[in-house]
């Protein structure tokens, strides 16, 4: 078979969706092929759930608060819960091919950074489901607390804070394109930063009033404030998730900007292939 | 001559105030296998990550079958591919998922077809189910040759192809690639310190030193201009040389 004919083939093959697809497959033959990252998957996620069922469950004979709605706590660890597993998932894959060397060969082939990016997203919806999965089952299995019982608002929840971790996760990774290995603890540092402003378990009115505002710039927070909405209230606060999504789009476009900057600078320096410390 | 499948014009890299490439031109005629020769520094590696449009360049023009690889090198990524024991492929994936994944990325159709078929000609078929990282150097140098031909490709960028191969496996590999050239027509850039490597394999071959083209010419043109015995005290001579005549 003559070249030309090969290379007609492949360029009539030449949409993004194969190329997208070999990366997801090169995530997923990876965590298959490795039990302690799917043990450890499963463990932080079902770990929390464990812990604040516990608390909660002190609380609701004892805390006025808690008391108003229940799963108000273990809810909310369960959206963080997606939250940082979605961040993680795009950081992980991506730490993947830093760790192995890899930069080089992937995009000396005809791999996009953007058709990568929507790989790494694919793989990380794969690992909220997995990771989050036996976090739920143990909720309802030991507190007799389904987080489904928050209804269609619950979907509106895990798509801002999932899109919330993709934007942060690229922020991230542009940062250690930039800086290299050295910059790795950014990735588990980064969103544990963002906790405290992303009022998870307590209201944004209980903060102190100049941190408040870095509170609402926050698509977290109003994520949050929904959700506690539809707990004590039993209404869908529109305007929360909308203001959460505005922030996401305004944040992802940033990011992406970024992220761009950060290949190109990377081009420029050679960093793609001697990508390390 | 033949077209030329790789054209360098008046290429430049600067790192800060280092200069790595100083103006350096030169051409690759198709289905013609040239030799990139230099000591450590030379700007052989800045020269091929330029090429596989990893590195952009300071200035100058730089293109693979007629597209610009600075403006867009997207263009000519399906048709080239490279190899070097430098750039690792992922360590806990098989060698058959490696190699699926960039069957994958390069868009191949029977994929599974042509691993085997490269698997058998480069003696991999009992490590494909290995890990990546239990291999030994050579057997990591033939899985990176394996991906390099995976989608057949019409350049070939080679960096020390058969570095931490025995002698007798080394050997077949180059064999290999003399057949792959003589039935695709493939172009062939190899970047090299095995001097009788390059003796072999090589129709030209270009002396570089300080980012720039130092001498060029076919391995016993070289020999016999600079009055020596072979290509390895060619390279000597233009490596210890203070600038202009390494004769």
């Amino acid at each position: 078979m003559s070249l030309d004919r090969i290379h007609g083939e492949v360029e009539r093959r030449a949409g993004s969706w194969p190329r997208i697809w070999a990366m997801v497959m090169r995530y997923w033959y990876l965590l298959r092929g490795s039990w302690p990252r799917l043990v450890e998957m499963l463990y932080w996620p079902t770990l929390n759930v464990l812990l604040w069922g516990l608390i909660s469950r002190f609380f609701q004979g004892n805390s006025s608060y808690v008391a108003q709605g229940i799963g108000v706590l273990i809810g909310a660890v369960m959206l963080w819960e997606v939250l940082f597993r979605s961040q993680m998932g795009i950081a992980l894959c991506f730490m993947e091919e830093m760790w192995s060397r890899n930069l080089g060969h992937m995009f000396v082939s005809p791999l996009h950074p953007l058709e990568w990016l929507a790989a790494m997203i694919i793989s990380s919806l794969i690992r909220v489901v997995i990771g989050m999965a036996p976090a739920v089952g143990v909720s309802i299995l030991l507190y007799h607390y389904s987080i489904f019982t928050m209804g269609l608002p619950l979907v509106a929840f895990v798509a801002a804070l999932t899109v919330m971790g993709w934007w942060i996760s690229l922020v991230i990774t542009s940062m250690i394109l930039r800086y290299g290995l050295g910059a790795e603890s950014l990735v588990w540092m980064g969103m544990f930063a963002l906790e405290p402003v992303s009022a998870v378990f307590y209201p944004v009115a209980s903060m102190p009033a100049w941190l408040q505002p870095v509170a609402w710039a926050m698509p977290s927070a109003q994520v949050f404030e929904g959700m506690r909405t539809v707990l004590f209230q039993h209404r869908f606060d529109w305007h929360l998730f909308a203001t959460a999504m505005g922030l996401n789009g305004l944040y992802s476009l940033g990011a992406i900007a970024l992220f761009r900057a950060a290949f190109h600078s990377a081009r420029k320096r050679g960093a793609l292939l001697n990508v390390g410390e | 001559m033949p077209d030329a499948a790789i054209s360098v014009q008046a290429l430049t890299k600067r790192y800060g105030d280092t200069l790595a490439l100083d103006g350096l031109s030169f051409t690759v005629p198709a289905g013609k296998t040239v030799a990139l020769l230099g000591g450590n520094g030379a700007g052989k590696s800045t020269t091929i990550a330029i090429l596989l449009g990893l590195l952009t360049p300071s200035s100058g023009a730089v293109s693979i079958l007629g597209h610009d690889i600075v403006r867009n090198h997207y263009a000519a990524l399906p048709f080239l591919n490279f190899s070097s024991p430098y750039v690792d492929l992922p360590h806990r994936l098989t060698v058959r998922q490696n190699l699926a994944v960039y069957a994958g990325l390069y868009g191949l159709r029977r994929a599974k077809d042509r691993i085997v078929e490269l698997a058998d000609a480069l003696d991999l078929t009992r490590f494909l189910d290995r890990h990546a990282g239990d291999l030994s150097a050579g057997q990591k140098t033939r899985v990176a040759l394996a991906k390099a031909l995976l989608n057949r490709p019409r350049v070939l960028l080679l960096d020390e192809p058969t570095a931490s191969l025995d002698p007798d496996t080394a050997d077949r590999m180059r064999t290999y690639l003399e057949i792959y050239q003589r039935a695709t027509g493939a172009t062939i850039l190899l970047a090299s310190h095995n001097m009788p490597e390059v003796q072999r394999m090589a129709d030209w071959v270009l002396m570089m030193k300080g980012g720039k083209l130092m001498d060029e010419g076919t391995s016993d043109d070289l020999i016999e201009k600079h009055g020596r015995d072979n290509l390895d005290e060619v390279f000597l001579a233009i490596a210890r040389s203070d600038g202009e005549d390494a004769t």
